[in-house]
């Protein structure tokens, strides 16, 4: 199909859904409708968008038709489709988890509309060809993720919110002033122009801009030392409105970070910075995690700790490191949008997600237990599941750079993962059911809701595919990390030959 | 004239800063205000010396302003514009239900449950 229709799409059919959603106000089974029949629609699309560009190489179309660079490029090639499938599978997922799990009375209050714009936006950045537009589709994302954090304006969300409004609002403003500088320095926004352009630039120069730009996307993505925002704030949210934000939006910026480290401000060798930042990352996620004592809270620490293997892979600036990374952020978007999905399933059913209260889930309810325990062990990385496979090609990419610390520094935070999942295993599942879980109110609400746990049989049978076909998936990610590290095939699709 | 709006960039910047660091909601906003004219002001610096409007017919291309910082500051107008009445919203959100505008301190760690769970 035409590039210049499969690449529009994802962005403006969520955003027509979110139109619609907001004129069938009060009617949650129509705007229901419309949402999930828009997310699949676009779901249709980024598959096919996908085969496109594996077929024929990078693609890109040039929006009202002005050619680049001066016009508005989007562009795919294997990293941003393939990013666009995944997002647009978890946004859908997470749809359905969320109907079940949503009080209507919250629901009602403007969720789909808004759901639909941070689908949009999300779309928006894995496909803009244009650093400016990659900060307008940051904003669009952004700005929904605001009013979803805050849906129902309880009063711990209001202050959690604040802080993550605030914080982000100063990345967006240090975004801008990187483009600022960008445009002064080069006289274009276009990043494939600017692929061409920037290494002109002398090498203070072009190093302070790279380093601006890893600082705003290391906010939004949650890189030590700037990550102390999201444990605070995402566990505020509703449960569902925290499984997308976790499996998605830290995403967005490592995608950012990959995306602008490669194409604009790429590496000769291993850069030491990134893997000195991945390792940090790692270690302190990790010992956050540890020593924390409720379960959506301990898995947004491990948010943190994970990024920084997505950025060890980055750091290495070898195919296999980087194909490494790709593969790291796909098993990571599936295995941690599950493991919030069980998380808040847990607190949907026993009404908390404190460890000190809750004990003995697995006799009560053994399906979340074993969907728990399946994604922990993936997410900790160990055979067969999903997690092994990524860890286990970033570490021989990282041993094959001789990087040999930080490897090991992975592998650490890998037993202490184990650990702080056996924690929320031995605390929250296994044993004696607590009084909260056996007490005699808790009977009548004990029913997880068929969507939420529909939504999570789903994720968990993904994580496993991606285990499954774990071959084909490296191939691809190979193939993908080297278009991103010689990106004269996305250059050549968006400049024209 | 462009020392001029570099010193401003500056001082917008310096004081956004400081307001950004203070307790009070309200200043925060007012200082991610700040911030946000620094960069627009940032944005028409870069496009380089003002010229004729770059409009067919207006005058010779060389003598034309540069248009495309001009559109990228509006967009970030418009988006800051939103931002900062989100902000606000919050703001008074938390004035009506805690009497005040502080950003407060966090509970313990380990100790807090998530406050309010939309269900």
């Amino acid at each position: 199909m035409n590039p210049s229709l499969l690449l529009p799409a994802p962005i403006l059919l969520p955003l027509v859904g979110a139109a619609l959603t907001l004129l069938a106000h009060r009617h949650l089974a129509a705007q229901r409708t419309i949402a999930i029949s828009v997310l699949t629609a676009s779901l249709g699309v980024t598959v096919a968008l996908l085969a496109t560009v594996v077929r024929g190489g990078a693609v890109a179309a040039q929006a009202g038709g002005w050619e680049a660079p001066m016009g508005i490029t989007l562009a795919a090639d294997r990293f941003g489709a393939l990013m666009a499938v995944i997002a647009v599978v978890m946004l859908l997922a997470v749809l359905v988890y969320a109907i079940g799990q949503l009080d209507p009375d919250v629901e009602e209050l403007f969720f789909h509309p808004l759901y639909l714009v941070l689908a949009a936006g999300v779309s928006a950045a894995f496909l803009t060809g244009d650093l400016f537009n990659l900060f307008v589709a940051f904003e669009i994302l952004l700005i929904a993720s605001y009013v979803l954090l805050t849906l129902g304006a309880g009063r711990g969300q209001i202050r959690h919110g604040m802080t993550y409004v605030v914080i982000n609002l100063v990345a967006s403003t240090l975004f801008v002033v990187g483009v600022a500088y960008v445009y002064a320095a080069t006289g274009s926004v276009n990043m494939a122009d600017l692929a061409g352009r920037i290494g002109d630039l002398p090498p203070a120069i072009r190093e302070a801009l790279g380093l601006l730009f890893l600082v705003t996307f290391g906010i939004k993505a949650g890189l030590f030392p700037l990550y102390f925002w999201l444990p605070d704030s995402y566990p505020a949210a509703p449960p569902a409105v925290t499984a997308v934000f976790a499996g998605l939006l830290t995403k967005v910026g490592i995608y950012a970070i990959i995306r602008t480290q490669t194409l604009l401000f790429a590496s000769d060798g291993p850069s030491t910075l990134l893997l000195f930042v991945a390792g940090a990352t790692m270690l302190v996620g990790v010992l956050g995690a540890v020593s924390q004592g409720e379960i959506r809270r301990i898995l947004s620490f491990h948010i943190v700790s994970q990024v920084g293997y997505m950025i060890l892979g980055l750091g290495l600036f070898t195919v296999a490191g980087v194909a490494g990374a790709i593969l790291y952020v796909v098993h990571h978007i599936v295995v941690k949008t599950t493991l919030f999905c069980v998380g808040g399933a847990v607190e949907q059913a026993y009404g908390t997600g404190r460890l000190a209260s809750l004990g003995g889930v697995a006799r009560r309810t053994p399906l979340l237990a074993g969907l728990f325990g399946i994604a922990a062990l993936s997410l900790a990385g160990l055979p067969p599941f999903s997690g092994f496979v990524a860890k286990l090609s970033l570490t021989e990419a990282g041993l094959a750079s001789g990087r040999w610390l930080v490897v090991a520094v992975g592998l650490l935070v890998s037993a202490l993962t184990l650990f702080s999942m056996t924690k929320i295993w031995a605390g929250a599942f296994w044993g004696r059911p607590s009084a909260t879980v056996a007490g005699d109110g808790v009977a009548a609400r004990v029913a997880v809701p068929l969507p939420m746990l529909a939504a999570t049989v789903a994720l968990v049978a993904l994580s496993l595919a991606i285990a499954v076909f774990a071959g084909p998936l490296w191939d691809f990610s190979q193939s993908a990390a080297s278009e991103l590290l010689d990106p004269s095939g996305y250059v050549r699709a968006v400049m024209g030959p | 004239m462009t020392a001029v709006l570099a010193v401003g960039v500056g001082v917008l910047f310096a004081v956004g800063t400081y307001l950004l660091l203070q307790r009070t909601l309200t200043r925060i906003v007012l200082g991610i205000g700040l911030l946000g004219h620094g960069t627009n002001l940032l944005l028409l610096l870069v496009g380089g010396a003002a010229g004729v409007p770059p409009v067919i017919g207006a005058g010779a291309p060389s003598e034309m302003a540069d248009p495309m910082p001009q559109a990228l500051a509006l967009t970030a107008i418009v988006i800051s514009f939103g931002v900062t009445a989100f902000l606000l919203a919050l703001a008074w959100r938390s004035w009506s239900t805690g009497g005040h505008d502080d950003v407060e301190h966090g509970v313990a760690e380990g100790a807090e449950a998530p406050a309010e769970v939309g269900r």
